[in-house]
């Protein structure tokens, strides 16, 4: 593998073979229901004889315990924050999915960096800064874009998990309550979104729809990528 | 690249491998800085108390990769950024940097990261006023540490490298590319080179004339009682029992 599959310059030390496995993004503000989707997804592929692993920001060993802790403690400056989720990314990418997509896995990915570069935009941070902070991410063989409006996003989340003080981007202080303070904030995440969704290729999703209706949505690229793309020892029968 | 000092306070750093005797010297000066009446603030490497149980786990898993080595690194140095090193040179204080950012250029370089990636990782910190680089050559450095230490570590010695299965002589190669680096870095960053060599005082001696023609007549945050600053982190490890496992 040469390293224009990666955003910059990857990993220089280490030497990659083919990656014969295919990478699928993920992508979508907090609520908009990417890990019911994913483990549909993963389902489907399996019953349709892939081998998937799945993944997901903040999922590492290295950092969960340091971020779990950096977390409740609310004290962590922006650029900070950013650096724990870089480590965590790049403790992925490199134990976790490079190997995967070595074997011939296809893996999931629940949000990848644009997720980053967006929260940190909003947060004051450079956003070139961040973009080659992540030159040592694979791109994706498909970026996935799951788009709802904030009604429904809320509605979700209040019937579901709830509303939590980071998803809310309390530490901004946009709104004095968790509400109003949620709808800003993801309003705001959203804008940041429409924009990479251009600069990165995202394929957009409708997520207002109901469960099953996005999932027909996102198998179909998927099925496009597999069959049009992944060589032909790799093809299930 | 990094942003030039426009905060009232002013930033010096001590660089070097290990045993170059930097941390005697910057102790020194605080010391001096501190009896001169200025407010002064020291800040150590690898030391944010939020990043500690990260790394430390890590060490003892050796499960560092040269990226993740890197960016906790770069962590553990933004924690300290925005929780004290930037708010107190904006107040005015004579910030002291056992290590800046060099010593990851010159440390992840060495295991292999791209350097322009491990630089603009860093590009949020700001010019010292001035850089302290105090070069020893290898083998002073080597038997300084050899002797007074009962064994190397395991990232410390660069084991992670594979240069060697031999901890003593990995480490002696490992400390020899960190040096290349450092060395590369004199003219590209207008490090000041004190020669390591010399005696303690002498050094001393230098670095004190050096710092007092940067401060002039400079006039940073008043400190009437001469006490010293102790920034308070909230996560102080013994405030978060239970978290470690």
């Amino acid at each position: 593998m040469s390293t224009n599959n990666f955003y910059g310059a990857g990993f220089p030390y280490r030497n990659f073979q083919k990656l014969p496995g295919k990478l699928i993004v993920v992508e979508g503000t907090d609520g908009v229901g990417r890990s019911t989707q994913i483990k549909k997804l993963r389902h489907w592929l399996e019953a349709e004889g892939y081998a998937v692993s799945d993944t997901g920001l903040t999922r590492s060993i290295l950092t969960s315990n340091g971020l779990e802790e950096a977390k409740s403690g609310h004290t962590l400056g922006p650029i900070t924050m950013s650096l724990f989720y870089a480590a965590d990314f790049a403790d992925r990418i490199e134990n976790l999915i490079i190997p995967a997509l070595s074997a011939g896995f296809i893996v999931l990915s629940d949000r990848y960096f644009y997720s980053v570069i967006a929260r940190n935009a909003m947060r004051g941070l450079d956003k070139e800064w961040t973009r080659k902070l992540y030159g040592m991410a694979l791109k994706p063989d498909l970026i996935l874009y799951l788009k709802a409006k904030v009604e429904t996003l809320v509605s979700r989340l209040i019937h579901g998990r709830g509303l939590n003080y980071w998803e809310s981007g309390m530490d901004m202080h946009l709104g004095d309550n968790m509400y109003d303070s949620f709808v800003q904030y993801q309003t705001l995440v959203m804008k940041e979104f429409d924009e990479l969704a251009v600069e990165y290729n995202f394929v957009t999703i409708n997520a207002d729809q109901e469960v099953d209706k996005i999932m027909e949505d996102l198998k179909s690229p998927i099925s496009q990528l597999l069959h049009n793309r992944l060589p032909k020892e790799m093809k299930p029968n | 690249m990094l942003r030039p000092n426009t905060t009232k306070g002013k930033l010096i750093v001590v660089e070097g491998i290990d045993g170059s005797g930097k941390s005697t010297q910057i102790d020194l000066l605080y010391k001096w800085l501190q009896s001169q009446g200025y407010s002064v603030f020291f800040s150590e490497w690898n030391s944010s108390p939020l990043v500690k149980s990260t790394t430390k786990q890590a060490k003892k898993d050796r499960s560092f990769t040269p990226t993740t080595f890197s960016i906790l690194h770069c962590t553990d140095f933004a924690d300290r950024w925005e929780n004290s090193i930037y708010p107190l040179l904006k107040a005015g204080v004579i910030v002291l940097a056992d290590r800046y950012v060099y010593t990851a250029f010159a440390r992840d370089v060495a295991r292999g990261v791209d350097p322009d990636w491990v630089r603009n990782m860093y590009s949020f910190a700001i010019v010292p006023d001035v850089a302290f680089y105090f070069r020893v050559p290898l083998d002073i450095a080597v038997e300084r540490i050899t002797s007074a230490r009962t064994s190397l570590k395991y990232y410390e010695a660069g084991m992670d490298m594979k240069l060697s299965d031999n901890i003593n002589e990995s480490f002696r190669l490992f400390q020899s590319h960190i040096l290349a680096e450092y060395d590369r870095m004199v003219d590209e960053f207008g490090l000041t080179l004190i020669d390591g060599t010399l005696p303690v005082k002498t050094q001393q001696k230098n670095v004190r004339m050096i710092v007092k023609k940067m401060l002039g007549n400079w006039q940073g945050l008043e400190n009437p009682n001469k006490s010293p600053i102790i920034m308070e982190n909230p996560l102080a490890p013994n405030k978060t029992k239970g978290s470690k496992k």
